[in-house]
């Protein structure tokens, strides 16, 4: 009974999501002001089946609903309770029912918070949300149905895919997606300013806090992706660009190139028509990834579920919604004329390469990610674009970016003077050398060219972010959520790079043949293979390994590895060991038994590996901290004064 | 022309691309393998029911099938019955890859539905399937008396598969019919074809 609500709410929630996109778009266009007030309660009204189908499907779930297929084939009555309920997005139906429901949480989220627009624009934000959700919502009905039935029921299900089963990539999806269909917000907002034909200042401010916070999200998503690849897979890597993770980092450039290009807009009404041009590809780009992954177009690790029929159905999708808002785009973005000019070294010009190199970034990992399918479809012969390729492509932009950034932030507005600040950003390059140098000598080995460029680029952009409010620290002038975010942000990018610099040099890697007793080095420390006992777990049986480590005569960890056999669907799972420190995280999984008592180990020493996620969640709270500043919420100030002297404002409901 | 319109412009392109990507999805689940045409990755693996280990180089001389399979695979189960089928016809050996599997359930499955394969090789963690460039079960590699890799199928076997893309490019059959072969190595293995063959054209 359960899944068929569950199945009908699916139903009426399309229907609202159709409702909801008529009355948003028409109304304002035939001049029906009194359609706008449907648009609101469409989205409550949406938001609520959305919500019911979510939880039908989840109580499927935790009941142990065999009869309902997708529950059969990724459930498991011997699974944790926690992961019962990940399973929801463990496959393409549930991921799907999870989008939908993010995106009328982001659309409930505008209608609540954005009462303060002009009520016809807002309606056609709504609207144009609305449109996203109609053809996710026709897609997940027509092609995917989660509440399908099995007859007859299963007695157990086949479980969740065993690498899925982890808290991190519990989170992953949903953070991923929030990010993914939050910059639907920003598509829609630059949807609705074509479709008046009217894009001003005020159009900046309102859309950026949305986009900003979309981006954290994305930033959250990728780092717990990367950070449950390191540990789960077990061999120790953190991104292979995989067209899947691509489809990801894509939309995250891009979402990052428009945070800074909205910044020029909001504060000098210039770029009017790029910001437009990147808010559309940000979110196409979202549209893409999922495309690309569950199309079947691109085949990689993460696919699962390709389905031509499905791949056809989105690319009728893309066509209409990118195809629609691109051709809204040459039609309108004519119009739009700035006519403010800036002088070179401006903050205008430092936004302007940042744009121009982050797009070029975003471009390289196109060009990679789609040159096989390209060469496929030309007839050229098959084509594998691996780490040779992105690596050093990717770095080309990228490493003068840091650079930019470093100087950039203490450019003036308008004015072609890098301010009072020369002296301070002169002296800071000098210690970032000074630290960079200090690093390479120290080192015992694996110094590579770009090392010390990238440690001293990183330090730089760190002091240099750090410059303004250690400034106004001392000045005492008040340092604004804005401005504490920004600097937040830049000051993490630059550890990452650190970071990503002293992993990529000084990693110490080692696969050895060990049995009990024996002894290992790697790098300078030493990995003794104390011994094996078996393990039993809630739904898999397997060994765990003791190894420890010293370094020099002290023992500096403890590890544990573990090679688990999940015993529904049989497969085998390493759980790396790792002692994970600040400093340096010290790694040991358990590879083949080699028999006779011998097995395979891979020993990893990685510098600094957890300051790479720690500074994606630092970047990702500096832009939270950005989108709460108050400036964002002044109008909503100014409204609330409104009602309680009982002045009549254009509401959400017109 | 209009600026506004290069962007529309290069999504049309992409929406042809990706819409010939669709079309083509079917026949190729999966971009080729980049080992297509090269000498196939050699490997030592312990070896299923023997206690010896299996060598790939002793396939040396005969063109045999490597399939990739694991218990854990429902579609390789809906593929089992082709696959003894193949064997049945006794064109080529099939060695078999289990790949992070458990042998006792390895051994149980193929006591149950039947074995086919000559050789099973164990890739218990999975390296081997590593250098193959196995994305996932079941995979099937035709390889040549060279060693070399001549096709790639992703996805189960199937009647079709099996007559186009492999049958197609195997070289005629040999004169002498051959036995059958069963779960112990066959005392007369398959003769090399003296000149490498040319794959002939896929009908």
């Amino acid at each position: 009974m359960l899944p068929e609500i569950g199945h009908f709410a699916l139903i009426l929630a399309l229907l609202l999501a159709v409702a909801q996109a008529f009355f948003g778009i028409a109304g304002p266009a035939l001049g029906r002001d009194r359609w706008l007030a449907a648009v609101g309660p469409a989205v409550t009204a949406q938001f609520v089946m959305l919500t019911a189908a979510m939880g039908t499907l989840i109580a499927s779930f935790i009941t142990n609903d065999f009869s309902v297929a997708y529950v059969a084939q990724n459930s498991n009555s011997a699974l944790p309770v926690v992961y019962r309920i990940a399973a929801l997005w463990g496959a393409h139906e549930g991921s799907l029912v999870l989008w939908s429901w993010i995106l009328v949480c982001w659309t409930l989220a505008v209608a609540l918070l954005s009462r303060q627009l002009p009520a016809r624009f807002a309606a056609r934000v709504l609207g144009v949300l609305g449109l996203v959700s109609v053809g996710f919502l026709l897609f997940t009905l027509a092609t995917s149905n989660p509440f399908e039935r099995l007859f007859p029921a299963a007695l157990d299900g086949r479980d969740l895919n065993p690498l899925l089963q982890d808290p991190a990539l519990a989170a992953h999806p949903p953070m991923l997606y929030a990010g993914y269909v939050g910059f639907s917000v920003a598509f829609a907002f630059a949807c609705a300013a074509m479709l008046e034909g009217k894009l001003d200042q005020t159009w900046a401010r309102w859309t950026r806090p949305w986009t900003t916070v979309a981006w954290a999200f994305l930033s959250v998503g990728i780092a717990l992706g990367s950070w449950w690849a390191y540990y789960e897979l077990g061999w120790g890597g953190y991104w292979f660009w995989d067209p899947v993770e691509n489809a990801s980092f894509m939309p995250w450039l891009l979402g990052t190139a428009l945070i800074h290009s909205l910044a020029v807009t909001e504060k000098r009404g210039l770029f009017k028509s790029w910001t437009l041009l990147l808010a559309i590809l940000a979110f196409s780009l979202s549209l893409l990834g999922t495309f690309l992954v569950r199309s079947g177009v691109l085949v990689s690790v993460h696919s699962f579920a390709a389905d031509p029929t499905r791949g056809i159905f989105i690319l009728a999708f893309l066509v209409i919604m990118i195809g629609g808002a691109l051709t809204l785009y040459a039609w309108r973005a004519p119009l739009l004329k700035s006519n403010a000019g800036f002088e070179f070294t401006s903050r205008e010009s430092f936004l302007l390469f940042n744009n121009i190199l982050l797009v070029v970034a975003c471009a390289t990992v196109f060009a990679g990610t789609m040159a096989p399918l390209i060469s496929d479809a030309l007839g050229l012969g098959t084509l594998s674009v691996g780490t040779q390729y992105f690596n050093p492509t990717f770095l080309l932009p990228t490493l003068p970016l840091i650079a930019l950034a470093a100087v950039g932030i203490h450019a003036s507005w308008k004015k072609g003077r890098i301010s009072e600040r020369r002296g301070a950003l002169l002296t800071a390059l000098g210690f970032s050398v000074l630290f960079a140098v200090a690093v390479v000598a120290g080192a015992y080995e694996g110094t590579k060219v770009l090392t010390p460029v990238g440690l001293a680029l990183g330090a730089w952009l760190i002091i240099s972010a750090l410059i303004d409010p250690i400034d106004r620290l001392r000045r005492r002038i008040t340092i604004t959520p804005a401005i504490f975010g920004m600097a937040l942000a830049h000051a993490a990018l630059g550890l990452f790079v650190i970071s990503l610099t002293m992993v990529e040099s000084y990693t110490a890697e080692r696969d050895v043949a060990m049995a009990v007793g024996d002894s290992a080095k790697v790098g300078a420390f030493e990995y003794r293979f104390l011994g094996l006992q078996p393990l039993e777990g809630p739904n898999y049986e397997g060994v765990r390994g003791e190894i420890a480590v010293f370094q020099g005569d002290r023992q500096v960890g403890l590890l544990h590895p573990e090679k688990r056999q999940y015993w529904v669907q049989g497969s085998v799972m390493t759980e790396a060991g790792i002692d994970m420190k600040l400093s340096r995280d010290i790694f040991a999984a358990l590879g083949e038994d080699l028999g006779s008592g011998r097995w395979s180990v891979r020993a990893q020493v990685r510098p600094m590996i957890n300051y790479v996620w720690i500074a994606a969640f630092l970047m990702a709270l500096g832009g939270v901290i950005a989108a709460c500043d108050r400036r964002y919420r002044v109008t909503a100030a100014a409204r609330e004064t409104a009602l309680e002297t009982g002045a009549g404002l254009p509401g959400r409901a017109g | 022309m209009n600026r506004s319109l290069v962007p529309i412009a290069a999504f049309a392109l992409l929406v042809v691309v990706l819409a010939i990507g669709i079309l083509r999805a079917p026949q190729k689940t999966v971009i080729q393998s980049v080992l297509l045409g090269k000498p196939a990755p050699e490997f030592v693996l312990p070896e299923l029911g023997r206690d010896s280990s299996f060598d790939s180089r002793s396939m040396r001389g005969r063109w045999f099938l490597f399939n990739v399979w694991g218990t854990w695979c429902a579609e390789c189960r809906a593929e089992h019955e082709m696959l003894l089928e193949i064997s049945r016809s006794g064109r080529l050996p099939l060695v078999g890859l289990n790949w992070k599997d458990e042998d006792g359930l390895a051994t149980q499955w193929l006591q149950d539905l039947g074995n086919p394969y000559d050789h099973v090789a164990l890739d218990r963690e999975g390296r081997v399937a590593i250098d193959w460039g196995v994305y996932g079960a079941p995979e099937t590699f035709l390889v040549d008396a060279d060693g070399k890799i001549v096709y790639k199928h992703v996805g189960p076997m199937t009647p079709e598969v099996w007559q186009r893309q492999f049958l197609a490019r195997l070289p005629p059959p040999v004169a002498r019919p051959l036995s059958a072969p069963s779960a112990e190595p066959s005392s007369s293995p398959p003769q090399a074809p003296v000149v490498a063959p040319s794959p002939a054209p896929v009908s």
